[in-house]
This record gives structure tokens, sequence and C-alpha cells, in this order.
């Protein structure tokens, strides 16, 4: 056994199960995330994508299966276990979620205050570091109101880096944007990426997740139907659900003859 | 009826008027922070509560609601009041005063209907926002105080300066109790000059001038505590 093998992932699910409203939304799914890995979750809606993240910090409680943090096993009765658990796993979300009432440097101190119990001085450099890391320290004074939607969700994934996570959890980061916004969104988890952080993002924008990722699950009605590197899966003969569903949004998203175009180099 | 003879006795009666706005005020300003302080929590115990909470929170507001004013003043203060001031343990405190029972009647009916206030401002708020809170390993006391609980109560000045007025409308029972508030004294003072048309008229403008004073005083809080931009979503 090499070194490395023994390292546990950063995060991993174990057969998790969840019924929302008398639907299996989740039916025993399992994931690994090893550290520096990024995986692509994709699939139609109301396949589980965001049942599946939201089960992964108890912001969803799972019916059945575990979660483990690093190896060890997390139990989400205990608020103080809850915690840490959430405080390594970041979370950005389709709609941004900043808190209206903040400013985007507010948004990024207040947990590190509350959850970390900084200084409001050290809570404010650190904050206004990661708002630099994400190209927004002269916004730091303005409320979300007053942000676009691709600044909102910088400074969302500023407020969530800021708490220094282990591994991010991504629910379609750029869904809610215009057209033109999506851009620089992109460009900061490419390069959060880039970095090494070990990442899962729930996403319809598959020429970039294709160049980003080391594994692509492809979700339907519960479970994971289909795992393997883009390139295997995208690949013009491989016959996959995951190509017929690509090629299709492609379709609809106008992005003519995107799955032509993929060959993407796998970092792995 | 002659307007210089109630003119004269309305200005001379307005000094012992006046003296009334003292209690007015006091009965208002006392009932409304009690009706905060119990507010709040009753509407975070009713949203985030367990049900048997939620329960208990729901009928504590159906009774404060349903029993009219001078019904719960008569009880306070002829019964509950002084009963409690009866026991060792508690006499001499005072509790059996007619200003005490007043404010406690108002207050705790003003929280059951400030909760409402308040559970609606927090239900209205969009579940990402504790949700994100959460998800940044924010415990839930910590979301309710520093995320919800800023939100919720900024959206609720408008509907609480409502609240105003009406305590103020309210408080002029307590003169049924013997708080020589405002109406107290227009009762008296029109028995003894005979003008009891002036003196009414005289505390519906005292009244008045009281609601006025106190809703600009709190239009001018809530844009203290505005925020750039923020509104509630959704709204008209
Ligand atoms: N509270 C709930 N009660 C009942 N059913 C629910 C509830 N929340 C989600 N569902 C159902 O669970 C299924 C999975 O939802 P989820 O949001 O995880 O899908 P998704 O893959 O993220 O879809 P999308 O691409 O639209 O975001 C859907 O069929 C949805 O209708
Ligand atoms: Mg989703």
């Amino acid at each position: 056994m090499s070194a490395e093998n023994q390292t546990p992932p950063v995060l991993e699910a174990r057969a998790l199960g969840k019924t929302l409203g008398g639907n299996r939304v989740l039916d025993a799914v399992s994931l690994s995330l090893p550290k520096g890995c990024v995986k692509v979750l994709i699939g139609p809606s109301g396949a589980g994508k965001s049942t599946l993240l939201q089960c992964l910090n108890f912001l969803i409680p799972p019916d059945s299966g575990t979660i483990l943090l690093e190896g060890r096993e997390v139990n989400g009765k205990s608020r103080r276990e809850l915690c840490t658990l959430r405080q390594n796993v970041g979370m950005i979300f389709q709609d941004f979620n900043l808190f209206d009432h903040l400013s985007a440097l507010e948004n990024v101190r207040v947990a590190l205050m509350k959850v970390k119990g900084m200084s409001k001085l050290d809570a404010g450099e650190l904050a206004l570091a990661e708002l630099a890391r994400v190209g927004l320290q002269d916004k730091a004074a303005l409320y979300p109101a007053s942000l676009s939607g691709g600044q909102k969700q910088r400074v969302a994934i500023a407020r969530a880096l800021a708490m220094d996570p282990k591994v991010m959890l991504l629910d379609e980061p750029t869904s809610a944007l215009d057209p033109e916004l999506i851009g620089e969104v992109l460009a900061v988890i490419r390069d959060l990426a880039q970095n090494g952080m070990t990442m899962i993002v729930a996403t319809h924008q598959i020429s970039f997740s294709a160049s980003l990722a080391d594994e692509f699950l492809f979700m339907e009605k519960g479970r994971v139907i289909e795992s393997g590197s883009p390139a295997e899966l995208l690949r013009r003969d491989s016959g996959s659900r995951t190509l017929a569903f690509c090629a299709k949004i492609s379709e609809l998203s106008g992005e003519g003859g995107e799955a032509e175009v993929l060959a993407p180099e796998c970092r792995v | 009826m002659d307007f210089t003879v109630a003119y004269n006795a309305a200005r001379e009666a307005l000094p012992y008027m006046l003296g009334g706005v003292v209690w007015t005020v006091g009965l208002i300003v006392g009932a409304m922070l009690l009706g905060l302080a119990l507010g709040v929590p009753l509407a975070v115990l009713q949203v985030y509560g367990p049900w048997p909470v939620r329960r208990a929170v729901g009928t504590y507001v159906w009774l404060f609601r349903g029993i009219p004013i001078l019904v719960q003043m008569y009880i306070f203060y002829f019964g509950l009041l002084s009963w409690i001031s009866a026991l060792p343990l508690f006499s001499g405190l005072g509790l059996d005063s007619p200003f005490v029972a007043a404010v406690l009647v108002l207050g705790l009916t003003s929280s059951a209907y400030q909760s409402q206030i308040f559970r609606g401002a927090i239900q209205s708020l969009p579940a990402g926002q504790l949700k994100a809170a959460r998800a940044l390993g924010l415990t839930d006391p910590q979301a309710i105080r520093s995320i919800i609980l800023p939100q919720a109560l900024r959206l609720s000045i408008p509907a609480w300066s409502n609240e105003y007025s009406i305590l103020l409308k309210d408080s002029a029972l307590a003169f049924t109790i013997g708080v020589v508030e405002i109406m107290a004294r227009m009762r008296s003072i029109a028995s003894t000059t005979h003008e009891p048309v002036s003196m009414t008229f005289l505390a519906g403008i005292i009244f008045f001038v009281l609601t006025w004073v106190g809703v600009k005083a709190l239009n001018h809080l809530e844009s203290r505590v505005r925020i750039a931009g923020y509104t509630r979503q959704g709204a008209a």
C-alpha cells in the first residue's frame, strides 16, 4: 500500500438515501472526493443533484447512509460535529443566498467572527483579502442589492473560501446568471480547481466542466447511473447516457456541436 | 354652544389634561417594550420551536387576542395581581397598582400581536438565508440572532408603527381601573366643568398629536436602519 492510498478521501458519502414527500429522491448514493479532485454532477432536473449536495453537509439530513470527513464518520445529531463539518465544507448556491442586510465585506466577515471567533479587525482583514481574491475588493462596502449576479456569486465564493474549507460543494453556481456574467464566475471556479481545491459541482456547463473535471457523475432518479472521466464518457462513440444528455443540452443552449469539440485534457 | 366659553374651559383644563400624557406615554412605552421583549422570542419559538412549543405559543396568542382588553384589565387588577401581591413574597412591590396591571395587560396583548408581525416577517425571508448561515457553520441560535432577526425586525417596522397607534387607543381603557391618564382626566374634568364636548375634543386632539409624533418618530427609526436597496422581496 502506498502512502497515498492511506489518506482517506476528504469527503465521502456511503449509501445515502432520502425520501421527500414519498419520492425516493436519493437511492443509496455513494461518492468519494479524494483530495484535490474535481467531480461534476450532471443529470436532468429533479434527478436529486441539489438534494445530494445538501445531504453532504446535512442541510438536508439523509434518512440513511453515512458521511465521512477525512475518514471519520460524522454524527449528524451532534451539534458540534455538524458545525465542524460545515466549517470544512464550503457551499455555493444557485441563487447566491448572500445575507441581504450585510455589505459584501460583512457577508464574508460574519461567520469568521461568529464561528471562528476571530476579532472584528482580523476577520475584516481576511474578508478583504478574500474579496480581493475574487476581484471585488473595491465592492466591499456595497450591499447585495447593488451587486450584479456575477458579483454576488463571487462574494458568496469569497465568503465560503474565507472559512478555509477542505472541500467545496457548488450547486449550479452559474444557472441564475445572465450569459454575459457566467464567465467571471467560471474563471474564479477554474482558478480554485487549478489551485487544488477539492470540489463537487452540479452544473449544466458541460464544456467548461469537462475541461476541469476528473470525473463526471451522471444522476437520474436519485441514483448515479454513470461515472467516468469526461473524455471517456463524452467520446463520440461512447454510447453513454451522459453523451446523449450533454448533446441534448448543448443543442438547447445553442452551443451547437459542442460534443465534437470535447476532447478535454483530463487532469488526473 | 358658546365657543368662547368652550375654548376658555379647554384652555384652563389643558395643564391638567397634559398631566395625563405622562401616564398615557408611560403605558404605551411600557407596553410596547414588554410586547417587543416577549414578542420576538415568541415569534422565534413559533417558527423554529418543536411542535409542543409552537402549540403553546399559538394558544398564548389566541388567548390574548381573544379576551377583550377591558376584561383582562379587570382580571389582572381585581384578580391575579391583587392575589399575588397579597402573598408575603410579593407584598410591598406595588404590583397591585392600576398602572402595573394596565401595562401588563397592554404589554401581554401587544406581545401576542407583535409576535405575529415578527413571525410573518421571519417567514417572508427566503429559506436560503438560514441555509447559507448553517452552511457556514453558524448554529441555529447564531443564525437567528445575526442573520434572521436583523432582517425580520427591519421588515417589521411599518407594521410595528401601526401597533403604536393601536396601543395608544387601547391605553385609554386604563381609566376603567383607575390610571389617571388622559381619558380619566377628561371624564373627571368634564363633569366638574360641565363642558363635556370641549373636553372630549381636547382629549381627541391630544391623542391625535401623540399618534402623529409617535408615527413620525418610528418613520425616522425606519429610515435610520434602512439598508441601501434592501426592500422586502415581492412586496408590492
Ligand atoms: N421538500 C420536498 N418535498 C417533496 N419532494 C421534493 C422536495 N424537495 C425536492 N423534492 C423532489 O426531489 C427531487 C430531486 O430534487 P433536486 O432539487 O435534488 O433535483 P435536482 O437534480 O437538483 O434538479 P434541478 O436540476 O432542477 O436543480 C425532485 O423530483 C423534487 O421534486
Ligand atoms: Mg438543483
